[in-house]
């Protein structure tokens, strides 16, 4: 398999502040990649030098096998971005903001108009289709985003956080979409705050805090290395109580089980699998320069 | 959907990123009316307020219709551009410029788009205004010559400060602020000979009057359309804004690149 992104030792540093601190990835083509990690982790900032908007401090990048700082016209003959705010003109109605992008994709008049009738159709939008953008919900002006950046088929893929602000039905529609490209071959580089996104997606992810990647892999291997089951303790509604993890030995599994008796709490037990709830957790918990607050778990959770 | 190509894609036949983007900035003005009619409101209210309620007052040696008449067009291109601004920081703020960028195309296209635009716009407001003026009392005697001179001279100092209302578009951190910066420039035609003769200002205004652009352009269409004495004023209008649109594409260009990945 050929690296469909190759990143080295990238900084980049906005006045004082060192946004990226020296990241490498690897991404294999035709794989959802994702990067996973909190506010102000460096994720957009990843994003914005590998779609050619940003020029790295010192590093380097290669997307599709071009090089992001020294060819980055030819990079951006190769990829398509839906960024994280909506990109959309909102005078214009669905249909017409397809058929403009088509012709700046460079399709004809005719093909522009059909490849629009095609995404509209695709996701959802007919009956919107000649409304203005303006009337759209946040749901439908995300949906228009995403398929802006699939009008012509792109060997690379760059979506920020491309389900924030769905519904629940929404993001799982878009998780589809997003299948489906990745069965069409093309490579997609992802960004999400939350956990689940990330197991459910990406056949790899990099867990990205403060500029730096602080561990990579499947799912299922991120998973595995933290170790072993979770002990649930839940009330009589099946809320939470406790949680204690194990160290995946049954000896630890009987001390968890101690732990909870000794507590004198009530409820029923179950064993789980960890989350990549837990690893992020366990990762981030030890980075001493700027803790996750409260809150940001929250949203990580989604 | 057809199999992924491995070279990239070709760039787009020359100008078919200003025809889409001169299109865009096209559709936009003439859905949102509310810029036309504060650009052709405005003047039209403006003359009339001098013709007809100050007009009396103001005894400039004539008819005060045919005085004021050259200053008002150029109050209306200003209050016509200064919207472009507005625009800019808005394609700015909502990221579509960022995705513009990451295709292959002439991203800068995009302010050709509304600089063409705001030309077109703030000349059909012109055409309006002139037609108001003529049917309020304004008595031309310019030839078709002196009249299309004039015209030439109109849309130069509109293209201008357009650009010049782009830049601090895209200077500007926000839409708010964009707005809030052009109306600044507004000012410009009081203080010059648009409104009231340079002679009659105190001292110290007459120097600003004589040497900002404002004045130099009013009296070349003055003197085209109403044959006062010309002078060396068109060369001066000329200079000045050659000078506004150098320095404001050169300044447009600066600030269009650094503001890339920013929002």
């Amino acid at each position: 398999m050929t690296r469909a992104i190759d990143v080295r030792e990238l900084r980049k540093s906005f006045g004082r502040t060192e946004v990226l601190a020296g990241i490498d990835i690897a991404v294999e083509a035709g794989t959802i990649f994702a990067l996973l990690g909190p506010n102000g982790a460096g994720k957009t900032t990843l994003i914005n030098i590998l779609s050619t908007l940003v020029k790295p401090d010192s590093g380097t990048a290669t997307v599709a096998g071009f090089d992001v700082a020294t060819q980055p016209d030819l990079v951006r003959g190769m990829i398509a971005l839906t960024g994280q705010s909506a990109a959309v003109d909102e005078v214009f109605t669905g249909e017409e903001n397809l058929r403009m992008m088509g012709r700046l994709f460079g399709l004809g008049r005719v093909a522009a108009a059909s490849r629009g009738r095609e995404l509209i159709a695709q996701f959802g939008l007919e009956d919107a289709a000649r409304k203005r953008v303006k009337t759209y919900s946040g749901g439908m002006r995300r949906r228009l985003d995403i398929a802006l950046s699939l009008i012509v088929p792109s060997p690379v893929l760059f979506l920020d956080e491309p389900t924030t602000g769905l519904d629940p039905r929404s993001r799982l529609e878009l998780w589809d979409v997003i299948r489906a490209l990745k069965s069409d071959g093309t490579t997609v580089l992802l960004t999400t705050q939350y956990l689940e996104e990330a197991d459910q997606l990406a056949d790899h992810i990099a867990m990205i805090n403060e500029g730096r990647v602080i561990v990579e892999g499947s799912p299922a291997a991120l998973k595995a290395a933290t170790g072993g089951e979770v002990v649930e303790l839940r009330g009589p509604d099946d809320e939470l109580v406790r949680e204690i993890p194990t160290d995946g030995t049954i000896a630890g599994l009987r001390r968890a089980l101690d732990e909870l008796d000794d507590s004198g709490e009530r409820g029923s037990v179950t064993v789980r699998k960890p989350s990549l709830d837990d690893v992020f957790l366990t990762l981030t918990a030890g980075t001493p320069v700027r803790e996750l607050t409260a809150p940001e778990l929250i949203d990580a959770k989604g | 959907m057809t199999a992924l190509s491995t070279t990239p894609r070709p760039r787009l036949p020359f100008g078919t990123e200003e025809v889409q983007f001169i299109k865009r900035s096209i559709i936009f003005t003439l859905r949102t009316p509310e810029v036309m009619v504060m650009a052709i409101a405005l003047p039209v209210m403006l003359m009339l307020l001098f013709t007809f309620v100050f007009g009396g007052a103001i005894d400039s040696g004539g008819d005060y219709v045919n005085y004021v008449v050259p200053g008002i067009i150029l109050l209306c291109a200003g209050f016509g551009a200064s919207s472009i601004a507005v625009d800019v920081a808005k394609d700015l703020h909502t990221g579509i410029i960022e995705r513009f960028r990451t295709m292959r195309i002439r991203s800068w296209a995009v302010l050709t788009g509304h600089v063409v635009s705001s030309l077109v716009r703030n000349l059909v407001a012109t055409a309006v205004v002139i037609g108001v003026a003529l049917a309020v009392g304004f008595r031309p005697v310019g030839s078709p010559t002196e009249w299309l001179a004039a015209i030439g001279v109109i849309a130069l100092w509109i293209l201008s400060i357009t650009y010049l209302y782009a830049a601090i578009g895209l200077a500007a951190g926000s839409e708010g602020a964009a707005s809030g910066y052009g109306f600044a420039l507004l000012f410009l035609p009081y203080i010059s000979s648009a409104f009231v003769p340079v002679s009659t200002l105190p001292s110290w205004l007459q120097w600003v009057a004589q040497h900002q652009p404002v004045t130099p352009i009013v009296e070349t269409i003055r003197g085209l359309l109403m044959h006062t004495p010309l002078g060396n004023e068109p060369l001066y209008a000329v200079i000045w804004c050659a000078v506004i649109l150098l320095i404001a594409v050169a300044w447009g260009t600066i600030m269009f690149r650094r503001k890339a990945g920013r929002r």
